[in-house]
C-alpha cells in the first residue's frame, strides 16, 4: 500500500526527483529563445521560481516594472535598461535596495532622467558593480561623474557622448575606481590631456582606453603608453594629436595589440612612427582616413610592428603601388586588409599585396573602382584561407573571376558582391562554400533563380541574404532559398518587383527570421505578411515601405503574433488609425516610420503614439507636426522619444513607382545625381 | 667631502659615541663645517683687505664678528696659527675700538645739537665691540680646554657641542636650560653673557633649524616710537620751512631744494643712510615699536619684538590695532585695513577656483592635477554650482572656498596624515626641516646674519600660529573628510 502511494506521489510530482542544478542546467540550453523560457515558467509554481532563481541578465521593458521584476528574479547580475528611455532616481534606487549586492553590470545607454543622486545609490548599493554604460548621458556633469567613483570596484566603463564631462569629473573617476580595466571616453569632448593623463596615472590596469574625438594632443599618451596593461588604443578623429607632440615619445607599451589612429589628420609618418616604435607586439592596426599618403617610406615606419601585424585597415587612403607591395613584403602575417574606398588601388599593387599573404582571411576591397578581374584572381589563387570578401562596386570585375573564387576559397563565410557583375554561373561555383553565412547580391542584375537554387541547396549555413534591386527573382528562387537555408536570420528583397505573396509563404517557413525588408514590392499583401508573422516568431524589423496592398488587417495580424516587433516602416502603404493603433499591442515596438500613409488621421496617430509605451523613434510627415497637439509631442519626448518630421511631397502615383522598379532608370538617375 | 668629515671627527674626538644620534650627528657636522669654511674665508678676508672688514664689523652688530671668529678659533683649536692669528686679530679690534673712541672725542666738539642721543648710541656700541673681545678671549682660551669639552659631549650630542666652548659651569648650566627652552621651541632670555647666548642661539639654528626670527641683541639697536598720530598720518616727511607733508623722504629732499641753494648740496640731497661712509660715525641699527600698549611689538612687553622698518610698524598698527575699512566691491567678504592687502587680495580672488578635495587651491588646471597625481586619495573637487543633488560635498566645497587659507593649512597636515598612516611619520618633521632648511645655508654661507633679518619675528610669529590654525584645522578637516562621501582619504 505504502509503496503504491510513493509511486503515486512520484507520478503526481515527478519533478521531485529533479534536483536543481539539473534544470538549471535545461534552462541554460533553453535560455536561446527567450519565449521558451516564458514557457517554461508559465508550467508550474516550481518551474516559475526556479526560472527565476536561474536568470542573471535581465532586459526589461519598461522602467515601471524594475520593483517587481527584480522582486522576482534576486540573482540578477545583468541589468539592460537599453528598452527604458526614461529611468528616474527611483527606479535606480529600487534597483539598488533589490539587487544591490548581486548586480555586476547596468547598461543606462539608451536611458535619461536619472542624476547624480540616483547613480550615488546604484554606486553605494551595489557593492560589486563592474561595468556601467553611462554612454549618451549628454546632460551627465561632473558632479555626477564624482557619484560614479564612488562605485570602487568598477572595471568597465563607457562614457561616450558624455558631452559636459570635463577633467574634473574624469579625474574623479581616476582617482575613485582604481580596478578601471576597459574606459570609453569617445565624444566626452569636454575631456582633454589633463583627465585622461591623471587616469593613466592612476588606473594602472587599463587594458582598453577609447580616446576617440578627444581634443587631446600627444602630451596625454606620454602617461597612457606607460600603462602596463594595455592592449587597446583607440585615437579615432584625434585632432590635436600630431607629429610634434609624439616626437619625444618613448615607451615599451609590448602589451599593446590594438591601435586605432584613424582620422587623425595630423598625424604623419613621422609622429606614426614614434607611436609604434615601443609597440612591437601590435595586431591590429587602424589608419583608415589618414592623412598621409601609404608610399614606401610610410610603410618603412611599419617596420617595427610588421612581425606581429595581423590587421590593417586603411579605408580611405591614398594607396600607392609600392606602398602596398613594401606593406605585402614586410608584413607576412597579416591576416585581415581593409582597403575600402581606397580609390587609387590598382590591380598591381593589390597582386602584389596579396601575392604573400597565404594567411589571409578578411579582405575589404568596397568601391576600388579601378580593379579587374586580374587582381580577383590573384587574390583567388593566392589566398586559399579566405573567410571574408568584401567587393562592393568592383564592377569592373568580369564573370569569370567570380566563378575562380568559389573555386579556390571553399572558406569562404561572409561574401559581398553588392553592384557587380556576377552571374548565376559564379553563385554556382560559390555555392560550394558550405559555411557561407552572409551573402549579399544586391543590385546584381545578371542573376536568376536558377543562380538562387545553386545557393539554397550548397549554403546551408545562410543567415543573411541581400537581394536588393536584384530584379532577375521570382518567387521561384527565394522559395528554393527558404528549402535550403532554414537558419536564415535577415533577407531583402527591397525592389524585386515580381516577388508575390508566394514568396512570403515559403519565406515563413524560416523560423528564426528577423529582419524582413520588402521594400516597394508591389504585389505583396497582408496574406503573405501573415504567414510571416505567424510562424517567424523572432520578427523584429519589418519594411513594408511602399508596398501599397499592405493594409489594416495585416498589421492587426502583426499586433498579435509578432510580439518581438522592435521595428516597422509602413510608410505609403494603406494603412490607417484602426492599424496603427493597433500597433500599441506590441510591448517592445521602438521604431515606427508612418510618412504619406494616406489613411492616417492626426488623432489615430496621436492614439498610436500615446499606446506604444516604448517607443523612440517616429518618423512621420512634417504636416502632422502642427496638427498633433503640442503637449502630446512634449510628452512623448519626456518619455524618450523623438521625432522625425519628413517632408517630400507625396507624390504616391503609380508612374513614380514604377519608375522607381526600373533599375535602369533607377541606376540612371543614380548616376545623374552623382554627376550633378 | 670624506677627508672632511674625518677631520671634523678628530675635531671633536669621540663626540659621535652616542651611536643612537649618530646619523643626526653627521649632519651637524657636515653644516658645521659648512660653517667652519665660511668663517675662515671670512677671517681670512679680514687679515688681509682691513678697511672692508672694518666697514663690516662697524655696520653689523657685534654678533656676527663674534660667531665668525668664534667658529675660525674651533675650527683650529689646537693650531698655535690659528691662535696668533686670533690674538693678533683681537688686537686689531681693540685697536678699531680705540680708533672709535678718538674718533667720539674728536667729534664731540663739533656736533652740539643731538649730542645726548649720540653719546648713548656710542656707549651702547663701544659696548657691544667690548663685550665681543670679551668672547673672543674667553672662546680662545676655552680652546685650550678639551676636557670640558668631552665632558658636555656626553650631556648635549650634536647641535649643543657649541657649548663646549664655556669652560665655566655657569655658562654651561645657562647651555643647558637653553637647550630645554629650544626644545619648547621658546625664545631664549638670558642674562649673562648675553652675547654668547645669541652666538649659541644661531648656530643652534644652523643645526637644529629651529628659528626664532631676528635675533638682535636687546640694546644693540636704538628702538623709536612713533606715535598712533604719526603713524596714521598721510604723509610723514614734512617740510620744516613751510610745513608741506610727504610720503617720501626722497620727495622731501627734492621739496627742500626749492627753498634755497644750501639745500641743494650732494650731502643733503644724498640718502641720510649713505652719509655714514667708513670711518665716520657709525649708524646704529634702528628698530621699531608699536605705540599700542600690551601689543608684543610695544617695547614695554616682556617678550618684546621690534619692528624693522617705518612701514612694518605703519602695516602692522593698521592691521592689529585699526579698523579694517577697506572692503571687496564684489564679494563684500572680506575687509582689509591696508589697502595693498586689499589690492593683492583681489589679484588672487576668485583665480584660485582649481579646488581639491584636501582643500588647497590652485590658480591653474594642471597643477591642480599635478597635485592629485602625486597624492593618493585626493580627488578633484567639483565646484558647488555644479553638486546640487549632493548637498554634501557642497557643503564642504562651500567650506573650503570660504576660508581658503585655513584649507591650504588644512592640506599640509593632510598629507602629513596619509604620510604617518603610510608608516613614514618622519615624513612630516622632514619637511619641516627641509623648509627651514632653504633659507639657513644661505644665511650661512654668506656668513650675514642679515640675512636672518630677512626672516623677522613676525614672519615665525605667523607660522607658530598658523601652526595652532594648522592643527585646529586638521581636527575639523579629518572628520568632515571622513563623512564625506567623495573623499577616500580615510583619514
Amino acid at each position: 500500500m505504502k509503496k503504491a502511494k510513493q509511486i503515486q506521489d512520484m507520478i503526481s510530482k515527478p519533478f521531485d526527483l529533479l534536483s536543481e542544478e539539473l534544470v538549471f542546467i535545461i534552462l541554460d540550453l533553453v535560455a536561446q529563445n527567450p519565449s521558451d523560457l516564458k514557457s517554461f515558467s508559465l508550467t508550474c509554481k516550481w518551474f516559475y521560481q526556479v526560472e527565476a532563481r536561474h536568470r542573471r541578465s535581465l532586459k526589461p521593458l519598461r522602467a515601471e516594472y524594475l520593483p517587481r521584476i527584480l522582486t522576482r528574479y534576486r540573482n540578477t547580475a545583468d541589468l539592460d535598461l537599453s528598452f527604458c528611455p526614461r529611468v528616474t532616481d527611483y527606479a535606480l534606487s529600487v534597483v539598488g535596495c533589490l539587487s544591490g549586492p548581486t548586480l555586476r553590470s547596468v547598461d543606462l545607454s539608451r536611458s535619461f532622467s536619472f542624476s547624480a543622486a540616483g547613480l550615488l545609490r546604484l554606486a553605494v548599493k551595489c557593492v560589486s558593480l563592474v561595468e556601467i554604460d553611462l554612454s549618451n548621458a549628454t546632460e551627465m556633469r561632473d558632479a555626477a561623474a564624482a557619484v560614479v567613483a564612488e562605485a570602487k570596484s568598477l572595471e568597465r566603463l563607457k562614457l561616450g557622448r558624455c558631452k559636459k564631462l570635463t577633467d574634473m569629473g574624469i579625474g574623479c573617476i581616476a582617482v575613485g575606481c582604481r580596478k578601471l580595466k576597459r574606459v570609453s571616453l569617445k565624444w566626452c569632448v569636454g575631456v582633454g590631456d589633463l583627465g585622461v593623463g591623471l587616469l593613466a596615472v592612476k588606473c594602472k590596469d587599463i587594458r582598453s582606453l577609447d580616446l576617440s574625438y578627444l581634443p587631446i594632443t600627444g602630451k596625454c599618451l606620454h602617461d597612457v603608453l606607460k600603462l602596463q596593461h594595455l592592449e587597446e588604443l583607440l585615437l579615432q578623429g584625434c585632432f590635436g594629436v600630431d607629429d610634434d607632440s609624439l616626437k619625444s615619445l618613448t615607451h615599451h607599451c609590448n602589451s599593446l595589440k590594438n591601435l586605432d589612429a584613424s582620422s587623425c589628420q595630423n598625424l604623419t609618418q613621422r609622429g606614426l612612427t614614434s607611436l609604434l616604435s615601443g609597440a612591437g607586439c601590435l595586431e591590429r592596426l587602424d589608419l583608415a582616413h589618414s592623412s598621409s599618403v601609404i608610399s614606401l617610406d610610410f610603410a618603412s615606419s611599419l617596420n617595427k610592428v610588421s612581425s606581429a601585424l595581423q590587421s590593417i585597415r586603411l579605408d580611405g587612403c591614398a594607396v600607392t603601388c609600392d606602398g602596398l607591395k613594401a606593406i605585402g613584403t614586410l608584413c607576412i602575417s597579416l591576416r585581415e586588409v581593409s582597403l575600402s574606398k581606397c580609390v587609387t588601388v590598382t590591380d598591381e599593387g593589390l597582386s602584389c599585396l596579396v601575392m604573400k599573404l597565404k594567411d589571409l582571411r578578411k579582405l575589404d576591397i568596397t568601391c576600388c573602382r579601378k580593379l579587374t578581374g586580374v587582381s580577383i584572381t590573384q587574390v583567388a589563387s593566392s589566398c586559399p584561407l579566405l573567410v571574408s570578401l568584401k567587393m562592393e562596386s568592383c564592377s569592373l570585375v568580369s564573370r569569370d573571376a567570380f566563378w575562380l573564387i568559389g573555386h579556390k576559397c571553399r572558406l569562404l563565410e561572409e561574401l559581398d558582391f553588392t553592384d557587380n557583375e556576377i552571374d548565376d554561373e559564379g553563385l554556382k561555383s560559390i555555392s560550394s562554400c558550405r559555411s557561407l553565412s552572409s551573402l549579399k547580391l544586391g543590385i546584381c542584375l545578371n542573376i536568376t533563380d536558377r543562380g538562387l537554387s545553386y545557393i539554397g541547396m550548397g549554403c546551408s549555413n545562410l543567415r543573411e541574404l541581400d537581394l536588393y534591386r536584384s530584379v532577375g527573382i521570382t518567387d521561384v528562387g527565394i522559395s528554393s532559398i527558404a528549402q535550403g537555408c532554414c537558419h536564415l536570420e535577415t533577407i531583402n528583397i527591397s525592389y524585386c518587383k515580381d516577388i508575390t505573396d508566394k514568396s512570403l509563404v515559403s519565406l515563413s517557413k524560416c523560423s528564426m527570421l528577423q529582419t524582413f525588408e520588402s521594400r516597394g514590392c508591389p504585389h505583396i499583401t497582408c496574406q503573405g505578411l501573415a504567414a510571416i508573422a505567424v510562424r517567424c516568431k523572432r520578427l523584429s524589423k519589418l519594411d513594408l515601405k511602399k508596398c501599397p496592398f499592405i493594409n489594416d488587417s495585416g498589421l492587426l495580424t502583426l499586433a498579435h503574433f509578432s510580439q518581438g516587433l522592435k521595428q516597422i516602416s509602413v510608410s505609403e502603404t494603406g494603412v490607417t488609425d484602426v492599424g496603427l493603433v493597433s500597433l500599441a499591442n506590441i510591448g517592445c515596438l521602438q521604431n515606427i516610420a508612418a510618412v504619406n500613409t494616406r489613411g492616417l488621421s492626426p488623432s489615430g496617430v496621436a492614439a498610436a503614439l500615446v499606446g506604444c509605451g516604448g517607443l523612440r523613434k517616429v518618423k512621420l510627415h512634417a504636416s502632422l507636426r502642427s496638427l498633433l497637439p503640442s503637449s502630446l509631442i512634449n510628452h512623448m519626448e519626456a518619455r524618450g522619444c523623438s521625432f522625425l518630421w519628413k517632408d517630400y511631397n507625396n507624390h504616391n502615383n503609380s508612374n513614380t513607382l514604377q519608375a522607381e522598379l526600373d533599375p535602369k532608370y533607377w541606376k540612371l538617375q543614380l548616376e545623374e545625381d552623382i554627376e550633378l | 667631502m670624506e677627508p672632511e668629515d674625518d677631520l671634523c671627527q678628530n675635531n671633536w674626538g669621540g663626540s659621535s659615541s652616542s651611536s643612537s644620534s649618530k646619523r643626526r650627528e653627521q649632519v651637524c657636522f657636515t653644516s658645521q663645517h659648512k660653517w667652519e669654511d665660511a668663517s675662515i674665508l671670512d677671517y681670512e678676508m679680514g687679515m688681509e683687505e682691513e678697511p672692508a672688514f672694518q666697514e663690516n664689523s662697524n655696520n653689523n652688530n657685534g654678533g656676527q664678528v663674534n660667531v665668525d671668529f668664534l667658529q675660525g678659533v674651533r675650527a683650529q683649536a689646537w693650531d698655535p696659527r690659528t691662535m696668533l692669528s686670533n690674538l693678533s686679530f683681537m688686537e686689531e679690534k681693540i685697536h678699531e675700538l680705540q680708533d672709535l673712541v678718538h674718533l667720539m672725542v674728536a667729534r664731540n666738539g663739533q656736533l652740539q645739537g643731538r649730542q645726548e642721543q649720540l653719546v648713548a648710541q656710542q656707549q651702547q656700541l663701544i659696548t657691544t665691540d667690548l663685550t665681543s673681545i670679551i668672547i673672543q678671549l674667553i672662546s680662545t682660551a676655552g680652546s685650550l680646554l678639551p676636557s670640558v669639552k668631552h665632558h658636555n659631549m656626553s650631556t648635549a650630542p650634536g647641535p649643543f657641542t657649541g657649548s663646549a666652548l664655556f669652560p665655566y659651569p655657569r655658562e654651561a648650566n645657562n647651555l643647558a636650560s637653553q637647550t630645554l627652552n629650544n626644545n619648547n621651541n621658546n625664545t631664549c632670555e638670558f642674562d649673562l653673557p648675553k652675547p654668547i647666548v645669541v652666538e649659541e642661539e644661531h648656530e643652534m639654528k644652523d643645526e637644529d633649524d629651529v628659528e626664532e626670527g631676528e635675533n638682535l641683541l636687546p640694546g644693540s639697536y636704538e628702538i623709536l616710537q612713533l606715535e598712533k598720530e604719526e603713524i596714521l598720518a598721510p604723509h610723514t616727511h614734512f617740510c620744516t620751512i613751510c610745513g608741506k607733508g610727504f610720503k617720501r623722504d626722497a620727495n622731501l629732499r627734492m621739496h627742500m631744494r626749492g627753498h634755497g641753494d644750501e639745500y641743494k648740496t650732494p650731502a643733503a640731497l644724498a640718502k641720510p643712510n649713505k652719509e655714514a661712509v667708513p670711518g665716520s660715525e657709525p649708524m646704529l641699527i634702528k628698530r621699531y615699536s608699536c605705540p599700542f600698549p600690551g601689543c608684543k611689538r610695544n617695547k614695554d612687553h616682556k617678550k618684546f619684538q621690534p619692528l624693522k622698518t617705518i612701514l612694518c610698524v605703519k602695516n602692522h598698527y593698521k592691521r592689529t590695532h585699526c579698523d579694517k575699512s577697506f572692503t571687496r566691491s564684489r564679494c563684500h567678504t572680506k575687509k582689509f585695513s591696508v589697502i595693498a592687502d586689499l589690492k593683492t587680495h583681489e589679484k588672487h580672488c576668485g583665480k584660485n577656483k582649481w579646488l581639491c578635495s584636501c582643500g588647497t587651491t590652485f590658480s591653474r588646471k594642471d597643477k591642480l592635477f599635478g597635485h592629485i597625481a602625486l597624492f593618493q586619495g585626493h580627488t578633484p573637487a567639483i565646484p558647488l554650482e555644479e553638486t546640487k543633488p549632493s548637498a554634501q560635498k557642497g557643503s564642504s566645497a562651500c567650506e573650503n572656498s570660504n576660508n581658503n587659507n585655513t584649507g591650504m593649512v588644512g592640506f599640509n597636515l593632510g598629507s602629513a596624515t596619509n604620510a604617518i598612516e603610510e608608516v613614514a611619520q618622519p615624513g612630516f618633521m622632514d619637511g619641516k626641516i627641509r623648509f627651514e632648511d632653504s633659507f639657513s645655508p644661505l644665511s650661512f654661507d654668506t656668513c650675514n646674519f642679515g640675512g636672518f633679518h630677512e626672516f623677522p619675528r613676525p614672519m615665525f610669529d605667523d607660522s607658530e600660529s598658523s601652526f595652532q590654525m594648522l592643527i585646529s584645522s586638521a581636527c575639523g578637516f579629518s572628520p568632515r573628510n571622513g563623512g564625506e562621501s567623495v573623499s577616500n582619504t580615510s583619514l
